[in-house]
């Protein structure tokens, strides 16, 4: 029940927005998150954005183990482009 | 569209990569028994295969973070018997639908009369109301942290339209103290949670330090991806081997440190704390949502007098007992054969983040 999807927010209409989610596009409130705006990566969760996703903390985390595994390097500097 | 920097949380050679330091760090040494608290994280470990890919040091036990699960037989037949009254549409989400009462289901009340609609989000809820002036709307506020804020944001919507036929019968239910009367309980044999992303995206990690504090338990908040749930365990690892027991996101892509204010202010201009009763754990104090005084005419509970006197959990169903990480679903005797998706007794065999569901569908 606590699902939550991935999606990129291509409009906003004042506390509703319309993002993209896989290829299509929804609408979504923002009411739960005030400070969203255009081309933020939002996680939706039952028609509302409850949180940005952060991609420089995403790398970040990806990289946290990144000496551990062998040949990943090749991902993470594709990652930079 | 996809997320280039969220696909390499799935990166093959990644998880290799952790699962064998994971396997290093554990090696020889005591079994860990972790268990993970969320149903979106159960069924996730389960559909990725990594309960059967961990060394045998380390054990995952699912907790009681399906909130359709733990809502008890009691609030299920009540929230049936308002959808039976005449003139109410009841709205809910689509995984309560197939969930046994006592008597029936919801989707059995529909082939008796029920207007039972589902919706995908509350402000379709609202948008019934809007629509249907001559009925009274009934939604079913089922769900933790993540879902409340958007039924507070329902409530709000319902009365700046000036709708007086939307209601919410909330059996709303806050995450930190079930984790806090888990580790109280005598029977619980577990080392660490694995904590819940998108509660703790409105919770903020602060909210478990009781728990961590208190209760010397290890808690880290992860993510959704087998790479996400690999880091979280070898951190987890990390502190139990340190002999540690603190807070630590690795979910920090989504979960900030302080939460989601926005989010919490709303769910608090809404609602109160009040005890709840969770299926195999008990009356929790503070541990439910309940609606402030000033939304008592948007109320069901208060609105609607049904007769749940009847109630009672469903005979040799031990969802209860998996819901606290006490039993798993092969120690129950109706698992596979009473007791199946298309004839689920308990609720952890039908709802999409069930334990039970989880392992009929993935892991036996």
């Amino acid at each position: 029940m606590c699902l939550a999807v991935p999606a990129k927010i291509i409009e906003i209409e004042n506390q509703l927005v319309t993002v993209e989610v896989g290829g299509l596009t929804r609408r979504a409130s923002i009411v739960l998150l005030p400070d969203a705006s255009l081309g933020d990566y939002v996680l939706i969760h039952a028609g509302f954005a409850i949180s940005k996703i952060d991609e420089k903390e995403a790398l970040e985390t990806l990289h946290l183990f990144e000496q551990l595994s062998d040949g990943d390097s090749d991902n993470f500097s594709d990652l930079q482009d | 569209m996809s997320l280039p920097f969220l696909d390499v949380f799935r990166n093959g050679p990644q998880v290799r990569g952790l699962l064998a330091e994971l396997t290093m760090r554990l090696e020889g040494g005591t079994t860990r028994r972790i268990m993970e608290v969320c149903g979106t994280h159960t069924m996730a470990i389960s559909r990725q295969g990594i309960r059967q890919a961990l060394p045998p040091e380390l054990v995952l036990i699912s907790g009681p973070g399906c909130p359709v699960c733990v809502t008890s037989n009691a609030d299920i037949d009540r929230f049936i018997e308002i959808s039976m009254l005449p003139g109410v549409i009841a709205a809910t989400f689509g995984d309560m639908l197939r969930v046994p009462g006592t008597r029936m289901g919801l989707a059995q009340a529909r082939g008796q009369g029920a207007r039972v609609q589902i919706v995908y989000s509350t402000l379709d809820a609202v948008e019934l109301a809007r629509n249907n002036p001559d009925k009274e709307v009934v939604f079913f506020g089922v769900g933790f942290e993540t879902t409340a804020p958007t039924v507070a944001a329902a409530l709000l919507e319902a009365r700046a339209a000036g709708l007086t036929n939307f209601y919410v019968l909330s059996v709303h239910k806050v995450v930190p103290p079930a984790l806090e009367a888990l580790c109280a309980a005598p029977k619980l044999a577990v080392d660490a949670f694995l904590c819940p992303g998108h509660v703790s995206a409105i919770i903020g990690p602060d909210a478990y330090l009781p728990v961590a504090e208190k209760y010397d338990m290890p808690c880290v908040i992860a993510g959704f991806e087998p790479v996400d749930i690999l880091q979280s365990l070898i951190m987890i690892t990390d502190q139990l081997n340190g002999e540690r027991s603190v807070v630590e996101t690795q979910y920090s892509r989504v979960v900030r440190p302080d939460g989601n204010p926005a989010a919490r202010a709303l769910m608090e201009s809404v609602f109160d704390p009040c005890d709840a009763e969770w299926r195999g754990l008990g009356v929790i104090p503070g541990s439910g949502l309940s609606l402030k005084k000033e939304f008592s005419d948007q109320d069901a509970g208060n609105k609607f007098d049904v007769d749940v006197s009847y109630s009672r959990e469903p005979k040799g169903c031990i969802c209860g007992a998996i819901l606290t990480g006490v039993k798993i679903p092969t120690d129950c005797g109706l698992f596979k054969t009473a007791c199946n998706p298309g004839h689920p007794v308990g609720p952890c065999m039908v709802s999409s983040e069930g334990t039970c569901a989880a392992y009929y569908q993935y892991e036996i």
